[in-house]
């Protein structure tokens, strides 16, 4: 079976985050990037589906230059070839149209990828070029099996339920973090995924998406919370005030 | 403004309650059919085609996370998810705020275009209050792709968190299995309930049932001590009606401070340890 996983590169996992001058977005230029960590899970599913079925793992993405860097990573992990899309769109609805074009022609029976993104957070990529490619969806997965021409998938409910769904292929499934060990990338990976093809699509600014229907107009830190007692210096007294405090001001030890 | 407010069980009141502040005319329905994303994505496109709202409002639940997306892509809308605020100027719609980067930042969010625009509210962010007319709506007819099977509950939980006093709770700041000692030794000492953000679970290191966070437990204990948890709004959820917050984290800007009563900015490798003597010395 082909199967499709669609990723996202994202800042670094607690990378320090400066906003840029105009205060919409954050400023980059200093930044490293990985691959956004829900996504890094629709991966793992999408290779043990293929070890499992058999069949090809493309990986498609979204963003500037840098990100082949991350779908680079994804082929030393055993993805087959990728898809690189330029543009530097933050837009849910743009990204997803642009996913479904390059999508289309490939035809894969199978369209995996994570349940949000770290940075945006919206959750909605994978749903949307759903919609868009005319697919049944199903999100938050936290199990894959493949039937005969049609997919069973766990789907995590709030409070630790759960339920089955079942639909036909191809489909698009949202994959939540933690449904399986993430691989490494092993030296001989590594060395294979430079011959790869990485096939790049590049658009020039101009008429690539709709315009979007909402915009970011602000970006800011959240107003301090002043309620908190933050006790600072060395770890001893700072542990000494705490447990005092939790003693006699909150009376709770 | 007219207002077309979807309502589910979960959330039900506070959705009610973001609709009544976003417009005066609002109409409220939930939806009469077993959930599958198919079946809710063409009745509420039915009902919005009949309604005719220039805002329809969610409340941000797995299951509006599961097919909302889809229903604003057939208007050719994003959906604006998992707001916190709505700030009103002089035109509508309200300018929206949600968080983005995990916390770290907030976004206020301008819809482009005419309606209907689509936006999901945060569990806890509006109050709730009262209970308008709610109504009922049957779609004139249903396919669904999906086919659903009824919901169902692992294996009974081992360990009940929400009856514990004191929870010590570990994020990804442990860094390594090998280093959970550290935390369970403050649970020790404090004779507490070890438990831990979904990353740790995620990853094997300490079981499920110990997870608190919006697919976790819910708990609200006397205290929550928090080590190494920068508080994804996800772990929030699950913790935050504690009655003492403590937060133990070597980022002053983590998002957990913000709910903190109490909290040491530092190295939780350092300040654990010193907790621990500190509780042993004093008892």
């Amino acid at each position: 079976m082909k199967i499709a996983v669609a990723i996202k590169q994202v800042p670094l996992r607690d990378s320090p985050l400066r906003l840029n001058a105009a205060g919409t977005w954050i400023d980059e230029d200093t930044l490293s990037f990985e691959i956004n960590e829900p996504d890094a899970y629709a991966l793992e599913e999408a290779l043990q589906l293929r070890e499992k079925h058999g069949g090809e793992v493309i990986v498609i993405s979204v963003g500037p230059a840098r990100v082949s860097q991350t779908i680079r990573e994804a082929l030393a992990k055993g993805a087959d070839r990728g898809i690189h899309i330029e543009s530097s769109s933050i837009d849910t609805f743009g990204i997803a149209n642009l996913l479904a074009t390059a999508l289309r022609p490939e035809s894969p029976d199978l369209i995996l990828t994570g349940l949000q993104s770290d940075d945006l957070g919206y959750g909605q990529t994978g749903v949307v070029l759903a919609q868009l490619l005319g697919l049944p969806s199903s999100t938050i997965i936290m199990q894959v099996e493949i039937q005969p021409g049609k997919v069973r998938v766990k789907r995590e409910l709030e409070d630790g339920w759960f339920q089955h769904i079942e639909m036909p292929l191809p489909a698009v499934l949202t994959i939540q973090s933690g449904l399986n060990k993430l691989r490494y990338a092993t030296l001989m990976g590594i060395k294979k995924a430079k011959t790869k093809e990485i096939k790049v699509i590049s658009l020039d600014g101009a008429a690539e998406v709709a315009p979007p229907s909402a915009v970011i107009e602000k970006l800011y830190a959240p107003e301090k919370n002043k309620q908190a007692q933050i006790f600072e210096g060395d770890p001893r007294t700072a542990a000494a005030k705490l447990v005092e405090k939790l003693r006699f001001e909150a009376r709770v030890l | 403004m007219s207002v077309l407010a979807i309502v589910e069980q979960r959330m039900a009141s506070e959705v009610l309650a973001a609709a009544q502040q976003f417009g005066s005319d609002v109409k409220a329905y939930s939806i009469d059919l077993p959930y599958t994303a198919d079946a809710y994505t063409s009745a509420v496109e039915e009902l919005i085609r009949k309604v005719n709202p220039t805002l329809v409002v969610f409340g941000h639940t797995y299951q509006t996370r599961d097919y909302a997306p889809r229903l604003a892509a057939r208007f050719g809308r994003t959906l604006i998810g998992d707001v916190i605020a709505a700030r009103f100027e002089k035109k509508d719609p309200p300018v929206f705020v949600r968080q983005m980067f995990q916390g770290k930042f907030n976004a206020d969010v301008r819809l482009v275009g005419d309606g209907p625009h689509f936006v999901s509210i945060q569990a806890g962010a509006w109050r709730a209050d009262g209970s308008p007319q709610v109504e009922k709506f049957s779609p004139a007819s249903v396919t669904s792709r999906q086919v659903a099977e009824p919901p169902f509950r692992e294996a009974a939980r081992a360990v009940d968190l929400t009856a514990a006093d004191i929870i010590v709770s570990v994020g990804r700041g442990i860094k390594e299995k090998e280093n959970i000692p550290v935390v369970e030794a403050l649970a020790q000492a404090l004779g507490a309930e070890l438990a831990a953000s979904r990353p740790i679970c995620d990853a094997g290191w300490l079981p499920m049932d110990r997870q608190v966070g919006s697919s976790g437990q819910t708990v609200s204990p006397k205290v929550y001590i928090a080590v190494g948890i920068s508080g994804a709004i996800q772990h929030l959820v699950g913790m935050k009606g504690a009655k003492t917050i403590v937060a133990i984290n070597k980022d002053p800007d983590a998002p957990i401070f913000e709910v903190a009563h109490y909290g040491i900015v530092g190295d939780l490798f350092e300040v654990v340890p010193a907790l621990v003597e500190e509780l042993k010395k004093t008892k």
